[in-house]
């Protein structure tokens, strides 16, 4: 009887957990389908599922129409850029607050946090006025700075926990065996945090690839990145889905395939600390 | 050489006085043991030594050389920790090896060095593991052989044995004693359980909130305690102290007496009387814990096995040359 349950329970759950899946996959699932289909089918209703006209015809007109690869590549150079920059800050200000915290580290962190609770629209108009003068509008080097410090706060938490995770023991084991501060750096606590780092790096990526608010409020053509790009197919002149899905597809493609091949990775940096 | 000395030593954290004013002459070769109650300061006295913790004032002379501002790793000092510490992501072989890669040594010489090691660890078969695959007892060893590999002035063994089950944890410690001897290298070891520290130490440093209550061999110890809290706590069962009108009849505030040094007689002999509340059968021993009315509660030792059971009276006879007598500020009275 009891084994008989736990079947069922096992089979019904998996059924949910396909169902939850598949209802989350489905707006994507949904895109991808949308962008191979003509602009006509694409809106009609009713919708038809697979039994459709396939045409690629809408990956050309994008390309065409505006030029996918230079977008693609100030995507890497904002994301990436603004990544780096962020580890290279993160990396001491976590290490200090995880090795020798003072009485102030906890409210220092809560504070960067809050930053984060402020929506970004209400200090749009000083920085897109700061940017402005500044001539920062619409480059690579503008945004890269405002991802960078708005992912900031985010990535010294993940870095602080995974840091705190790292027994002292082992840092002075370190420094009786002769290490120096820098040697003690490379050999032991880097090592050590490489999954760390590894997975702050991949979800501070993510973060950035995916940001519109600033990039479409501060960018046009120059420097904009494919959020802009994907945004361009919904204008005054009107609604083109299946191009616009056929942009949306491209777009999320890089960081769909980076985020498959590195989900454990991402699956342990999110949860980590959390258990245990 | 490994002559360690300590001259009023003292570490603050804030307003808290942790150590307040160690002196202490650690004579090379020897294995002293500190021990005491938690937070008594042993392991901040240990690591003010390993260099650490920064001293708040005083003196620490290793070899005649005051080295209070040298960092720990030009003290010439190895450290074994609780925690064991060892580097997850190195093998056993990395492990052992990086002091002397943090030295400089040439390859083949860290390699020659760390085999020699292992060897005497009984670690060879397991040089290319990893920590994690290693038992708790292993990884000890590793945590040894990285202290010993390094020829340091001293050893520092901060509680090493307590991560381990209980026969482990003798069978390491006569490993340790044994390869400290071999080894002739100073040792210094923080425990807080006495039989460790009685069984392993040339000599004990008995700590108590940041004081070093006595410091001696541990017969001395045993025999002759400084004052209350060593006799307290050095030996186990503790040993028992009665006050009042017996104490003053032998000219001290308080008398004690061993578990061990109480005659034990049926009901009627001369000695206190008391009924037995509990009685231990060990085999080998019989501990019994005697209600003896005014005096309190007695622990008395009999070797071998003796038929007495709870709600027996009893007499409890002290030896007469194993009385130990303190002052009212619980100082030991000798003569």
């Amino acid at each position: 009887m009891a084994r008989m349950a736990t079947t069922r329970r096992v089979v019904i759950s998996t059924a949910m957990a396909w169902l939850f899946g598949f209802l989350i996959f489905f707006p994507i699932l949904w895109m991808v389908l949308a962008s191979f289909k003509t602009e006509l089918e694409a809106f009609a209703i009713p919708p038809s599922f697979l039994f459709f006209h396939w045409t690629i015809e809408n990956y050309a007109t994008v390309q065409e129409r505006s030029d996918y690869f230079h977008h693609a590549m100030n995507s890497i150079i904002i994301a990436g850029g603004s990544t780096l920059i962020a580890l290279l800050i993160a990396i001491p200000a976590a290490w200090s607050m995880a090795f020798s915290p003072t009485k102030r580290t906890k409210d220092i962190l809560l504070w960067m946090l809050s930053t984060k609770m402020m929506p970004p629209v209400g200090v749009l108009v000083p920085i897109y006025l700061i940017y402005k003068t500044f001539g920062l509008l619409d480059s690579r080097i503008g945004l890269v700075f405002i991802l960078c410090l708005g992912n900031l706060p985010i990535v010294i938490w993940m870095l602080f926990t995974y840091f705190k995770e790292i027994p002292r023991d082992i840092l002075e084991a370190a420094r009786m065996d002769g290490a120096t501060i820098g040697r003690e750096l490379v050999y032991v606590l880097t090592p050590m945090a490489i999954p760390g780092l590894a997975s702050t790096l991949l979800l501070n990526l993510i973060l950035a690839w995916n940001e519109a608010f600033w990039t479409l409020n501060l960018s046009t053509s120059h420097a904009a990145p494919l959020t802009t790009f994907i945004a361009s197919y919904s204008g005054p002149e009107g609604l083109f889905w299946a191009k616009l899905s056929a942009a949306s597809t491209l777009a999320i493609a890089p960081i769909l395939v980076l985020g498959w091949f590195s989900q454990k990775q991402l699956v342990r940096g999110l949860t980590f600390g959390a258990v245990k | 050489m490994g002559q360690i000395t300590l001259q009023g030593v003292q570490k603050s954290f804030g307003p808290v006085h942790i150590i307040k004013g160690a002196d202490l002459d650690i004579a090379d070769g020897s294995f002293v043991v500190f021990v005491g109650p938690s937070g008594c300061g042993k392991t901040t006295l240990l690591r003010l030594i390993a260099g650490l913790e920064d001293v708040s004032g005083g003196k620490i002379l290793i070899d005649g050389k005051n080295v209070v501002d040298t960092p720990p790793a030009k003290r010439g000092l190895s450290m074994v920790f609780q925690s064991y510490a060892l580097y997850p992501h190195m093998s056993v072989r990395g492990n052992i090896g990086f002091g002397l890669k943090m030295v400089g040594l040439p390859k083949d010489e860290i390699n020659r060095k760390v085999e020699a090691a292992a060897a005497t660890l009984n670690l060879t078969p397991y040089l290319d593991r990893k920590p994690r695959e290693l038992s708790g007892g292993q990884r000890q060893r590793v945590a040894i052989g990285r202290a010993i590999v390094r020829e340091p002035k001293a050893f520092l063994f901060d509680e090493p044995l307590s991560n381990l089950d209980a026969a482990l944890r003798v069978q390491m410690r006569i490993e340790v004693t044994r390869l400290q001897k071999q080894l002739g290298t100073t040792a210094i070891y923080v425990t807080h359980d006495q039989v460790e520290a009685m069984t392993m130490a040339d000599k004990i440093v008995v700590l108590n909130g940041g004081k070093i209550e006595q410091y001696g061999s541990p017969l001395e110890l045993y025999e002759r305690p400084a004052n209350l809290f060593v006799a307290g706590f050095i030996g186990s069962p503790k040993m028992n102290f009665v006050t009042g009108e017996l104490a003053l009849q032998r000219g001290a505030a308080t008398i004690g007496v061993r578990p061990e040094h109480l005659k034990i007689e049926r009901d009627g002999g001369g000695g206190w009387q008391g009924t037995i509340s509990v009685a231990e059968h060990l085999g080998s021993d019989t501990f019994l814990y005697v209600d003896a009315g005014p005096l309190g509660m007695l622990t008395a030792r009999y070797i071998g096995e003796l038929s007495l059971h709870a709600g027996d009276r009893v007499s409890l006879v002290p030896d007469p040359q194993r009385i130990h007598r303190f002052d009212s500020g619980g100082n030991a009275l000798r003569g």
